[in-house]
């Protein structure tokens, strides 16, 4: 739940731009870009992920440093199991 | 120095490390709380006490949702989901909290409908699935989920959908940090701000702490050398007679938060005027509850909810060890009846519990210590 996921954004809904599809290291899953409101990311751009909602727009590099922090805090797997259950898929 | 070889840029944690020995001396003790509960893990899991002095003494904060939750609470969520034709809808790290009746899924072996899932706007799909139902998404966390619970109720309410509710646990980590300060029992030199949280508040709220309480705080990454650093900067600071909040943890943290976030939090929420944690006691405006315009999505208001307090097992000292008076080992139950497996205080079931992460690594190795003393 308290896990920072980077993902890169591959596609903005053209019918709901609130939401994207992301991707995490290969696994591909609709993310809310609701609370970026502000500072909407496109195409191609990083985020910091939350329980789904996109939280902060990052650099790539600090993308690539964040899932290597998942990796030695041993949490990759804990990270990969959330992103696969976003959206009910994989679930159960 | 253990496994520092391990991490990135060993050559600059070794230099940083060495800094710290400088700057700390051997004439004070240095007692800092990192607020947050992954800050709590990576400690344990990178076995920082190891590479940091002995006067540099860390304490866990409570920034483990799971953690402050009272028991009571669980019952509550609980008891609405016995209702017919309720689904209980929570994160993983909700499903193996006890409650006084076992954890929500014990309670999914004896026939109650709960669902794991991953992010808020899914507990709103399984009530879409499910009209016939009503789901109560049982919401916990910081400031760093709360805006999530707050837009998933904005949509739920836009697009009118009625059979969903949410029994809003959210909690704000401030009123937290000033309890811990007024406690009597507690003395502490400096923070090691939470990361996370700080993306969605920003930096402003902790100047307080600085201006009034005269403590340093630096708001933190999680990586071995961003805890590191952090703690250079708080004895540069200790040692220059300073207090000031200072961001280390600039690539993912603005100093303003996140807008659109805490908007959203103002749009659903208001502060309770109290609401209990557990080892730390009633805490005023120290929660989040829905307002008046959401009050239809708001399981407490939907549901006729118990108010069930509950003290926890008495032999647990949960409470010393959340406030950082007893270490988790010092717990007459810690790794006998209480363990990972089979936890009862929840600081042993979440990895961010400082239990669960003194079990899984410092109660190994000394373990694994020793084992080999006597081969």
């Amino acid at each position: 739940m308290c896990l920072a996921i980077p993902g890169k954004i591959v596609e903005i809904s053209s019918d709901n731009h609130d939401s994207a599809l992301v991707d995490v290291v290969g696994v591909r899953r609709r993310i809310d870009l609701g609370l970026l409101q502000d500072d909407k990311p496109v195409p191609g751009d990083w985020v910091l992920v939350h329980v789904g909602f996109a939280m902060s727009k990052i650099s790539a590099e600090d993308a690539a440093d964040q899932m290597n922090t998942l990796r030695m805090l041993g949490e990759i797997d804990g990270a990969m199991q959330e992103v696969r259950g976003y959206g009910l898929e994989d679930v159960n | 120095m253990r496994f520092v070889d391990e991490f990135r840029e060993p050559a600059l944690i070794s230099k940083t490390a060495e800094e710290i020995r400088r700057l700390a001396g051997t004439n004070r003790h240095y007692r800092m709380m990192e607020v947050c509960g992954g800050h709590t893990h990576a400690i344990y899991r990178f076995g920082l006490k190891d590479i940091l002095p002995e006067n540099i003494e860390l304490i866990h904060g409570p920034g483990c949702p799971v953690c402050v939750l009272p028991m009571g609470r669980i019952d509550d969520g609980l008891s609405i989901a016995q209702q017919p034709d309720v689904i209980f809808a929570a994160f993983g790290d909700m499903m193996r909290v006890p409650g006084t009746q076992g954890s929500p899924l014990e309670h999914k072996a004896r026939g109650m409908d709960v669902r794991i899932v991953y992010s808020p706007s899914d507990a709103l799909k399984v009530a879409r699935l499910n009209p016939e139902k009503h789901v109560m998404f049982f919401a916990i966390g910081f400031e760093t989920t709360a805006p999530s619970t707050a837009l998933t109720m904005m949509r739920a309410r836009a697009e009118g959908i009625r059979n969903f509710s949410v029994f809003c646990n959210h909690v704000t980590i401030i009123p937290a940090i000033r309890a811990i300060l007024d406690s009597p029992d507690m003395r502490l030199d400096a923070f090691i701000g939470p990361g996370h949280v700080s993306t969605v508040i920003g930096c402003r709220p902790y100047e307080w702490i600085a201006h009034n309480e005269r403590k340093p705080i630096v708001v933190s990454g999680f990586e071995p050398l961003d805890m590191l650093q952090s703690i250079v900067m708080l004895l540069r600071q200790l040692k220059a007679g300073e207090a000031k909040v200072e961001n280390q943890y600039k690539r993912v943290v603005p100093w303003e938060g996140n807008r659109a976030a805490l908007k959203a939090m103002a749009e659903v929420f208001q502060l309770r005027p109290y609401f209990e944690w557990r080892g730390l006691g009633f805490i005023s405006q120290s929660a989040l509850r829905v307002n008046d315009k959401y009050a239809e999505w708001d399981a407490e208001r939907r549901f006729a909810v118990p108010g069930i307090r509950v003290t926890d097992p008495k032999a647990a000292q949960c409470g010393e060890v959340l406030k950082g008076v007893l270490k988790p080992h010092q717990c007459k139950l810690f790794g006998r009846e209480c363990t990972p497996e089979h936890p009862i205080g929840a600081l042993m079931v979440s990895s961010e519990g400082s239990c669960a992460a003194y079990h899984s690594y410092e109660h190994r190795k000394a373990a694994m210590v020793s084992l080999s003393s006597i081969a």
